[in-house]
């Protein structure tokens, strides 16, 4: 079983300059009732993207024509709250495939990594930039380079570098999934489990 | 250098060390309910493989059943298909689940304790993140998403980053009315939504060993409130009294020689945290939370804080929060309207939680424009209730019983509170919306609960029942 595979993105970002986007925020309680993983998309964010009529709140970023492209760019503690993946899932099945934050939150982001969604976290400093950059221009370009590990605001060339685990690059550039990595290692955990009993 | 509790019970489990940081990790108990699992069992099927070690898992659906007749079959099509998918899921895996109904029923942190699963020493993990609760014990307990409960069933391990260590000691005795939820509250508030990310928390001090297990459940419960990965005591006397006995614990010799090796779950003299917080019971009042995250929390008696230090947006969320509340900056908490009560959850749904509650509320009533839903843990919760005749003072004094699930911590089943009302929820979360669209949490103990119940509006509980 594959996770889809990521080396560099160029693309425009939506902005959410929102701390603390918990997770029952990008995808409400009640739209976990699935038992399959499906069309967690339409929902991402529901209550912020919908009012009680079912009209689009136009104010909200994602509702905004002027924004597009396949980086949402979020303020800190990004994911906070429940461990339902389906949160990855809906960021993911809306068509992003990069969160920027300056802060995210553990459970979150294991999620999305364990779902080709790359977390690229950036000091507050450079969040602030790109923010910036998509205020000046909402059709800014930015690029993420998962192989050189950076992240670059394209009209002013600032670059940064972000940090990301070893294993989980290798995931991410070639489509690896920690399951079959867990079944091909069988054999070491029977040995540690005997060495147990 | 000496070795955190953490550190000792991570280690005992490590199978193999990948380079970049992360461990294989053998999980000894898995906890599975019925939302986070369909997709994972979804994916061994896809694999053509099934569950590795059924035997170490445990199953009850809790987070989207009915918490009224649940002897009837479940009228929303949707959760009724997920509670079928589940129950076939286990039976054609081989895992024991606890159905709707059965004596053993419950929210699945509630069961995994009263069964004696949970014990010192183990590594837990469920696809919920108030796994937390079970680091009560001295296990190390965490919460995980979908792909790593696939991983669990696939191999009983998971690759995962060992976390930094944290040290929040409590000394001294706590207060009248002060209760273990508002020790938590008061903890998240001095170090805020997102202070303890990265970490895993070891709960020390007077104030901490003074705590029974059901209250060592409740802080360990909201550890992942303050975004750590887990919180975990050391266990004691207090551990092992409560472990003797239940259903699943060793028994005779065997429990004698666990308890051996429970005693060396602490922290060594001379460990070294990644970081230390210290706090004192004194300075601790009950708590109430006025904003959207379970940091916004303040002393019962005081003024919700203004906006004076932030900046960008700190600014911006903290207005948005205020906003949804509708509340001001200035203004006191106590005296504020309150529409609904809400008593049970994996944080305060458990049988010491109702007695308080109970005692608290006998002889008096009810305020009549207030909807209190009152819901056990679990079954045996529930019969334990009942055995000691809480339902005949709750009864008098206007509050009903349910059935137990998760019920309106998270609001996926009927037990929605309506937009714009205002709850004083004893859950855990008081994100916009988390108890229904548009609701209005503030989250609290059992006490604070009791006095908001019986007056309608936020009351300082030591006032209103003389404590």
């Amino acid at each position: 079983m594959a996770i889809p595979k990521f080396t560099k993105l160029t693309t425009t970002a939506c902005p959410l300059n929102i701390e603390n986007v918990d997770t029952d925020q990008i995808i409400p309680a009640r739209f976990l009732k699935a038992v399959e993983r499906k069309g967690f998309g339409d929902n991402l964010f529901r209550d912020w993207r919908y009012d009680k009529q079912g009209n689009k709140i136009t104010t909200f970023p994602l509702n905004d024509p002027k924004y597009g492209g396949e980086i949402l760019v979020a303020a800190k503690n990004f994911g906070c709250g429940s461990s339902r993946e389906h949160a990855a899932w809906a960021v993911f099945d809306y068509g992003f495939r990069v969160v920027v934050s300056s802060f995210f939150a553990d459970i979150f982001k294991n999620n999305a990594l364990n779902n080709g969604l790359v977390v690229v976290q950036v000091s507050e400093e450079f969040l602030n930039k790109i923010f910036a950059a998509i205020a000046a221009d909402p059709k800014a370009q930015f690029e993420v380079d998962l192989p050189n590990q950076t992240f670059t605001i394209c009209a002013t060339g600032d670059k940064t570098s972000f940090d990301i685990d070893g294993y989980k690059k290798e995931c991410l550039m070639n489509g690896y999934d920690d399951v079959d990595y867990l079944l091909s290692i069988k054999d070491d955990i029977e040995r540690f489990e005997q060495s147990r009993s | 250098m000496g070795k955190t509790l953490f550190d000792k019970v991570w280690d005992a489990h490590v199978v193999r060390q990948l380079d970049g940081g992360r461990s294989v990790l053998y999980i000894d108990r898995h906890y599975i309910h019925e939302v986070t699992s369909p997709v994972a069992f979804l994916g061994l099927k896809n694999r053509g493989i099934k569950v590795a070690r059924p035997q170490q898992t445990t199953g009850t659906p809790d987070h989207n059943v009915p918490t009224q007749d649940q002897d009837k079959p479940v009228t929303e099509e949707q959760s009724r298909k997920q509670l079928e998918s589940f129950s076939q899921n286990c039976e054609a895996n081989g895992i024991e689940y606890f159905k709707l109904g059965s004596p053993n029923h419950g929210v699945v942190h509630i069961v995994g304790p009263e069964q004696g699963i949970t014990q010192p020493g183990m590594t837990i993990v469920c696809g919920d993140s108030h796994t937390s609760t079970h680091g009560a014990f001295g296990a190390v307990a965490f919460g995980i998403g979908t792909s790593e409960v696939e991983m669990v069933f696939a191999s009983q391990c998971i690759l995962q980053p060992k976390p930094k260590t944290m040290r929040i000691t409590v000394n001294g005795k706590r207060g009248k009315g002060v209760t273990a939820k508002d020790i938590i509250l008061y903890i998240i508030s001095k170090i805020s939504a997102s202070g303890g990310t990265g970490h895993f928390i070891e709960f020390a001090g007077e104030a901490i060993r003074d705590l029974s297990m059901e209250e060592r459940m409740t802080v360990c419960n909201m550890s992942i409130e303050c975004g750590a990965r887990g919180g975990i005591i050391a266990p004691d006397q207090t551990t092992f009294d409560y472990v003797k006995g239940r259903n699943r614990a060793p028994k005779g010799e065997e429990f004698d020689k666990a308890v051996e090796k429970w005693k060396t779950l602490a922290s060594d003299p001379d460990a070294k945290f990644d970081t230390e917080y210290t706090f004192d019971a004194a300075d601790i009042e009950p708590m109430i939370t006025y904003g959207t995250n379970p940091g916004m929390g303040i002393g019962i008696t005081k003024t919700i804080p203004s906006d004076e230090g932030l900046s960008g947006s700190d600014k911006v969320s903290f207005a948005k929060a205020l906003a949804y509340m509708d509340f001001k900056s200035g203004e006191k908490m106590l005296g504020k309207r309150v529409d609904y009560v809400f008593l049970g959850s994996c944080t305060n749904g458990r049988i010491e939680d109702f007695r308080q509650f109970a005692q608290a509320v006998k002889g008096r009533k009810k305020a009549p424009h207030v909807t209190a839903w009152l819901v056990p843990g679990s079954k045996m919760v529930e019969a334990q209730a009942k055995a000691e005749g809480l339902d005949v003072i709750l009864k008098e004094a206007g509050f009903e019983l349910r059935q137990p699930g998760c019920s309106a911590c998270l609001a996926m089943n009927a037990d929605k509170i309506p937009a714009g009302m205002y709850s004083v929820s004893t859950s855990n979360r008081n994100f916009e919306g988390r108890q229904g669209p548009g609701a209005r949490t503030m989250l609290a103990g059992p006490l604070v609960a009791a006095a908001a119940a019986v007056t309608g509006v936020v009351s300082d509980p030591r006032e209103v029942f003389n404590l």
